[in-house]
């Protein structure tokens, strides 16, 4: 529908509405989250000090990690009226492993977690989202390693895998060691392989002619070439940051040694809102588009004709109530089944124990019954016994006192 | 900044050593800054709310505590060092996250930087975002027929956006509503102003429910952005036709609210931020508008209508005076014109009458330039912000209740924990 423009008959006011907008943004704080993939030492840490100006807590990782781990660590910076919010994940053991084939699998679920995350407090009934921490990632800086030659395979698979839930800005670390010569065959063979493999990496956006001829030059300059330093050495009368080596001075600030410079720029004063902005409508809505897709819900039924949210969801539910009813109903008739099949058996048990015990009893009955004949067979035995020996004895004692007598008569 | 910006990118087409130059400039006026402000050191661990947002996140987490106390020393600026030592001691407990495993998180508040790192060049970035995508506003007009809506909406936005009645029109037995949109642009901002109007309001012999055609209009609008939001496939940029903001016009009786008035703005207030102004103001003298509004507010805050802005919603203590200010004066007692006359030489927008000229911008003589700076100069964005925050939100937690669409009832997936802890986890999502 076309709407009419209309001119404005004087100075109505609604020109500090940008501003106003701002203001409250300012209030409330930014957040940015920048996500740095890259083999254990090659100057990730480093980068992000020089990046951010400032110290923050560094931890040595080892090389002996069985698994890829991700380390987050959020900082509050402040410049002029601007809070920002900064989380800094690094990837803990990454190419360390001898077999790297599920790598990219713990950088793949980080980022779907924030996602997910965010999903579940925006599908809230009661939900505060101007509050929420945005831990969405939302510049993912890939390290390469200045082999001089080409990307690794390692390399080619995580980005393949994550080019379409990040923003991939691709740098060459320690850039130092290239030199330029090789440095500008070693970009455009990374290039040619990104795109004959399929990796699509973050483009500067072209959109707004302020910014559209700078962000033009940069896009050809990637992946940028950097080297990270906190230290400073004197050049001239200035300190600068800089890598001092025995041949020479690397400065970090100096566009003809590297391209720090111009990933700072791209990365924090030109883009970092295009970059949120990327990250909210495109990579977190096919994140959503997906996670709900999964679960059943679309927008038109087959027949193409829009489906509200309410009666999917309802149909859903129904479904959901069904199967939980269903699955309930089976696990009770399998708690009965068990149960009586555990009956049976202590029935059985049972049985079995009163056989035994008939079976003891009886035995043990027989046993009784023969020690008692036994018994009664000795006490005959002992009684007979008795009596002839009663016998023997009165028989001695007869003819005893016959002798005796006889003794006697014949002494007189 | 914006023309620095400018600079920078002309700059970097011809010579693009002049990259860092520009740091330096920017970086000096920065240091320069913070001298002037003797150095805003002090980490700010109040304003934030960084313990309770991130508990709210990841319940098992625990952040650790830091105290960072910067001192900043100053060195003499000498030639080309611009620096700032600061010395930081922080302390730092860190915790391991117990139901993720292999996440660590640490917090640390407050750090200051080492030199300009070119973050607050985010502000810029911001705006010329939004103005290139442009801006909504829809505005309601709801009053009797001839409290001069049109007039005062045509005076605030000085075009031609609403319609006057035409006064041969006979009153329309219901209360139907308009709506017309215009853009409107303005040293590059551009705007499509929506205006509503609710003829038939308060016209009738018998007004009861005549506040029904508009509940309905306005939670029509939040239904139709809370479909567009529950889409699956979702447009980039949903668009808005919910009302920022509902002016109701109260004539300028002298005595204080009317039945119908208490009535309307008690059910609106509820949903839609209203502003309440006297409209025909130039029948009032200056002590008997004092008086009037006196007992306006008395009878809003006897009868429990909130307008806006609402006490409640104050996001901070500067806010909170600010809108004090404006709640002792509403309701903003307005007169609104398109002719211009002259006076002491100058132009200006006003009525003209056999005892004089009522000039309509002049604060001296109504309140029309307040209103104007409260709704187009300083709050518009607040109107909208309260709109979707509060309003709209509101909407939705009593739509998604009344059909019980509980997403977390139907288990929306919760991430996969090692070692089978998944049901538990799941379970405790319910809660």
């Amino acid at each position: 529908s076309r709407i009419r423009p209309l001119s404005l008959a004087g100075h109505v006011g609604f020109d500090s509405l940008p501003d106003q907008l701002v203001n409250k943004s300012t209030c409330q704080g930014f957040c940015f989250n920048i996500l740095c993939i890259g083999e254990t030492g090659i100057g990730k840490s480093t980068l992000m000090d020089t990046l951010f100006n400032t110290n923050f807590e560094n931890f040595e990782s080892s090389h002996f990690e069985p698994q890829v781990k991700l380390r987050a660590q959020t900082y509050d910076l402040h410049e002029s009226n601007v809070r920002l919010r900064l989380t800094v994940v690094n990837t803990v053991g990454f190419g360390d492993q001898m077999n790297k084939q599920e790598s990219y699998q713990p950088v793949v679920d980080y980022i779907d977690r924030q996602f997910e995350s965010y999903l579940q407090e925006e599908l809230k009934i009661k939900r505060s989202l101007h509050n929420y921490h945005d831990s969405r990632v939302h510049a993912c800086l890939y390290f390469i390693s200045p082999s001089g030659h080409s990307l690794k395979s390692l390399d080619l698979v995580t980005m393949k895998k994550l080019d379409s839930k990040v923003n991939i800005i691709p740098v060459i670390a320690k850039a130092d060691t290239i030199s330029k010569s090789e440095l500008h065959k070693f970009k455009i063979k990374i290039m040619s392989e990104l795109v004959s493999n399929g990796v699509q990496i973050y483009q500067f956006p072209l959109d707004d002619e302020t910014v559209a001829k700078v962000n033009t030059t940069m896009n050809g300059h990637l992946p940028f070439a950097v080297v990270g330093s906190t230290e400073e050495v004197s050049i001239g009368n200035k300190m600068v940051k800089a890598r001092q080596y025995p041949w020479g001075v690397v400065q970090v600030e100096n566009e003809n040694h590297c391209d720090f410079v111009k990933l700072r720029e791209m990365l924090i004063c030109v883009n970092m809102e295009d970059l949120r902005e990327q990250t909210h409508t495109r990579h977190y809505e096919l994140y959503r588009r997906c996670k709900l897709e999964e679960m059943g819900f679309k927008d038109t039924d087959p027949e193409c004709k829009p489906v509200s949210l309410q009666q999917t969801y309802v149909a859903k539910r129904q479904e959901f109530l069904v199967e939980l009813q269903k699955r309930e109903d089976e696990m009770r008739q399998m708690f009965v089944q068990r149960v009586k099949e555990k009956e049976a058996e202590l029935k059985e048990a049972e049985r079995e124990l009163q056989t035994r015990f008939e079976q003891l009893k009886r035995l043990h009955a027989d046993e009784k019954a023969a020690l008692e004949e036994k018994k009664r067979l000795l006490e005959e035995d002992q009684s007979s016994f008795s009596k002839r020996r009663a016998a023997a004895q009165l028989l001695q004692a007869q003819s005893l006192t016959a002798n005796g007598k006889k003794d006697k008569d014949r002494k007189k | 900044m914006l023309h620095l910006w400018i600079e920078a990118a002309g700059e970097l087409e011809t010579d693009p050593l002049t990259l860092m130059e520009e740091r330096e400039k920017k970086e000096r006026g920065i240091m320069g800054q913070d001298q002037e402000e003797g150095g805003k050191t002090e980490g700010q661990p109040a304003n934030m709310n960084s313990q309770d947002s991130m508990t709210e996140n990841e319940e098992n987490c625990v952040e650790l505590c830091t105290e960072v106390e910067e001192k900043g020393k100053e060195k003499g600026m000498e030639e080309g060092e611009l620096k700032k030592e600061i010395e930081l001691e922080a302390e730092v407990k860190l915790e391991l996250c117990q139901s993720i495993p292999g996440l660590q998180m640490s917090l640390i508040r407050g750090t200051d930087l080492f030199g300009y790192v070119g973050i607050e060049a985010i502000l810029d970035q911001m705006k010329r975002k939004t103005m290139k995508a442009g801006f909504e506003f829809n505005i309601m007009v709801v009053g009797q027929s001839g409290l001069g809506k049109s007039t005062l909406v045509n005076t605030l936005f000085k075009s031609k956006v609403s319609r006057r009645s035409n006064y041969e029109e006979k009153i329309s037995k219901t209360v139907k509503l308009h709506s017309v949109s215009h853009v409107i642009e303005e040293k590059g901002v551009k705007m499509k102003l929506t205006v509503i109007d609710t003829p038939g309001f308060g016209d009738q012999i018998n007004n009861e429910n005549c506040w029904e055609p508009i509940v309905k209009y306005i939670n029509e609008q939040y239904e139709k952005y809370l479909r567009e939001e529950l889409c699956v496939n979702r447009k980039r940029r949903i668009p808005d036709s919910r009302v920022h903001c509902c002016i109701y016009f109260l004539p300028a009786t002298g005595h204080r609210l009317r039945p119908i008035d208490v009535e309307f703005m008690k059910r609106l207030g509820k949903i839609v931020s209203i502003v309440p102004v006297i409209a025909k103001a130039d029948t009032l003298t200056i002590e008997e508008r004092q008086e009037f509004k006196e007992r306006i507010r008395h009878d809003l805050v006897a009868n429990g209508i909130h307008v806006y802005p609402q006490k409640e919603y104050d996001e901070d203590p500067e806010d909170h005076i600010l809108n004090n200010r404006i709640r002792e004066n509403i309701p903003f007692a307005v007169v609104g014109t398109d002719k211009e006359h002259q006076v002491n030489g100058n132009k200006v927008l006003g009525r003209k009458t056999k005892w004089g000229i009522i000039e309509v911008e002049n604060v001296e003589h109504c309140e029309f330039a307040c209103l104007r700076d409260l709704l187009i100069r300083s709050h518009l964005q607040d109107l909208k912000d309260v709109t979707h925050n509060i309003h709209y939100e509101t909407y939705r937690v009593r739509r998604l209740t009344e059909s019980n669409m509980d997403f977390g009832e139907l288990g929306l997936p919760t991430w996969p924990l090692e070692n089978g802890t998944r049901d538990k986890c799941e379970s405790e999502s319910h809660l």
